[in-house]
């Protein structure tokens, strides 16, 4: 049996979120929320698990320093150790002041390429991609609330009327 | 409104009391001749066998006194010891410096912080200016405290400042190229200058922002915001030369460019974390009821991006002098480097990695132990770093945290305490008629 799901469309964001917070009251499962814009708070209403990207952030942020120290570290001080200008290479501690930019800015490189790439995968965005977007209006004006219908059409219907829904749509999926 | 409580006022009079007694300690037993300061350096010297060879030689480097350069063979012994009597002696005088400068830059760099919040008119804020206001109620005395040890110094009370000593100036060239800017006199006319435009700010602003509590219009707010949008001005002009005078002149013959941003910098941080400490307690005690965690959020992130930016002041100074190693400059960082090891080093443990670590997390920010204890270690890393920049260039290697350190710092502590809170006691500790302050009571972030 094909799944069936209710379109609920808002023209403002204050309405959206009073919707929402009906919705859940009510303990029905929200599937998708598409809006035009951020909107503050949203996903605390949702019930949205937080992000757990900064910390990705960081451990490739600690990826970055370690590859930047162990790349220098080799070819400065162990591979071929010059006297360069006077510059101290018989150990990396020695040396490191001259080191850190370069530390530094790997460690952002990797932390700030690798989260956003990171970010990319999570959200299943790449070049080419056929677009998700149910309705037209939702990039412009119009905030859309997307609810699966267990036979519960009516009830469902006339919850997200009263929510201030400007249009209410069923179709199948 | 708030009431200093009996077990503070006690505490902060016993901290100044002991401090008292710590610093009376360090001027007693500082030697009065030369056979005594030799007597104390080798009844407790174990580790400094062979030093001689070493402090004589970078002796030269350093330039403390121009004088020994041109003493070579006989007479080189007789002026190395008259010089670690001029040590040893300083270390009392240097202890109250550091302690009494570093209490009164957190005033100072909760002054320039205020004057920040009032010129970009920030919205979070305002629920805090009364304790900012309390806290910088400290400028008053804390300068002239520091305004008298300088006055002091000038009156050769003591060898704090090298370039005030007549005789060695006669003999060094350099101090005498410099002498047009470092003189008695004119440092103190600077001195009177500085401390004169931020007490002025401080109370004027603060006399504003009381009127402006009875007021009927917004005046006073429009008034508030161009003094401090003005003050910035002025304070970015004279803290750079305060750095010069009061810090970077104790070793008249290094300079260093962006000296007065990386002093800028520790006073700012160590100033933002004593409003953070302050108003964590105050809110502990039931004051401040609307004071949320977002507050303490942004006060934390404050914290630690200043670290951050104190940390890259410091690196710079030190990269750029390490890696072109030019002898005139550099002998700056070898000495601090060759005797005091664990406090340079520890100072940046202390004062980045640590807030680094602890104040990464978002969530961390907003628990008040975990910024009571970082705001602890950084505070404790700033006073390091103000040791780390009087102390070489006035006692040198003899330096060591002992009684007079430690007393000088209870004291200026036990005051700051008491004066603060006091002035906290006053009015009020929530502005009533700022136009931000309800953005800033309902902030959220």
């Amino acid at each position: 049996m094909a799944s069936k799901v209710i379109h609920a469309l808002y023209t403002d964001d204050d309405v959206l979120m009073h919707a929402v917070k009906k919705v859940k009251e009510a303990k029905h499962h929200i599937e998708e929320i598409y809006c035009p814009f951020p909107v503050h708070g949203l996903d605390k209403a949702m019930g949205l698990a937080p992000t757990r990207i900064a910390i990705t952030a960081f451990i490739y942020g600690c990826i970055g320093l370690a590859v930047a120290t162990v790349m220098m570290n080799y070819i400065m001080i162990e591979d071929w150790p010059q006297d360069i200008g006077g510059k101290p290479s018989f150990s990396y501690l020695e040396n490191m002041p001259a080191f850190v930019p370069i530390m530094f800015e790997l460690t952002v490189f990797f932390a700030a390429h690798l989260m956003v790439i990171t970010f990319y995968m999570r959200s299943r965005l790449w070049p080419f991609k056929e677009a998700e977007n149910p309705d037209k209006r939702t990039t412009d004006d119009h905030f859309l609330m997307e609810i699966e219908i267990h036979d519960n059409e009516d009830e469902l219907r006339q919850l997200l009327a009263e929510s201030g829904a400007v249009e209410i749509n069923i179709l199948e999926k | 409104m708030y009431t200093i409580s009996n077990r503070l006022k006690i505490a902060s009079i016993v901290l100044m009391v002991l401090g008292a007694i710590g610093i009376g300690i360090g001027f007693v037993s500082s030697p009065g001749t030369v056979e005594e300061a030799k007597a104390m350096v080798a009844s407790h010297d174990d580790g400094h066998g062979g030093g001689h060879e070493v402090a004589a030689e970078h002796h030269e480097d350093v330039n403390e006194h121009g004088a020994t350069t041109e003493a070579h063979g006989e007479t080189h012994d007789a002026s190395h010891d008259e010089h670690l009597l001029h040590q040893l002696q300083n270390r009392p005088w240097a202890a109250l410096y550091v302690a009494a400068f570093f209490f009164f830059m957190i005033s100072l760099g909760v002054l320039a912080f205020y004057a920040i919040q009032r010129a970009a008119q920030a919205g979070w804020s305002p629920i805090l200016f009364r304790v900012m206001e309390g806290i910088t109620s400290y400028l008053v005395p804390g300068g002239i405290i520091v305004f008298v040890i300088l006055a002091l110094s000038v009156a050769h009370m003591n060898h704090l400042f090298v370039w005030m000593d007549a005789e060695v100036v006669a003999h060094d060239e350099l101090l005498q190229g410099k002498a047009g800017f470092l003189n008695g006199p004119f440092f103190l006319i600077r001195a009177a200058i500085f401390l004169g435009g931020w007490i002025f700010y401080r109370e004027y602003s603060r006399k504003l922002s009381l009127a402006q509590d009875e007021a009927t219009d917004n005046t006073n707010f429009v008034k508030n915001f161009r003094l401090s949008a003005a003050f910035l001005v002025f304070y970015l002009v004279t803290e750079s030369m305060m750095s010069w005078d009061w810090i970077m002149s104790v070793d008249p013959h290094w300079f260093s460019t962006l000296f007065g941003w990386y002093i800028f910098a520790s006073m700012f941080v160590s100033g933002i974390t004593v409003i953070a400490l302050v108003t964590i307690y105050l809110k502990s005690k039931g004051y401040l009821q609307e004071v949320n965690n977002s507050h303490i959020h942004d006060l934390a992130k404050f914290m630690f991006g200043i670290s951050i930016f104190w940390t890259y002041l410091w690196f710079s100074q030190f990269m750029l002098i390490w890696y072109s190693n030019i002898p005139e400059e550099v002998t700056y960082y070898i000495t601090r480097i060759a005797d005091f090891k664990l406090p340079f080093f520890g100072m940046v443990a202390m004062n980045f990695l640590f807030p680094l670590l602890i104040l990464m997390n978002s969530d961390f920010k907003r628990v008040n132990w975990f910024v009571v204890m970082a705001g602890i270690v950084i505070l404790a890393g700033h006073y390091l770093d103000i040791f780390n920049a009087i102390m070489p260039s006035t006692v040198g290697d003899q330096w060591y945290i002992g009684i007079p350190e430690i007393g000088a710092v209870l004291f200026f502590a036990g005051l700051f305490t008491f004066w603060v809170f006091r002035a906290l006691s006053k009015v009020p500790l929530q502005p009533t008629r700022n136009p931000f302050i309800e953005e800033s009571k309902h902030f959220h972030y």
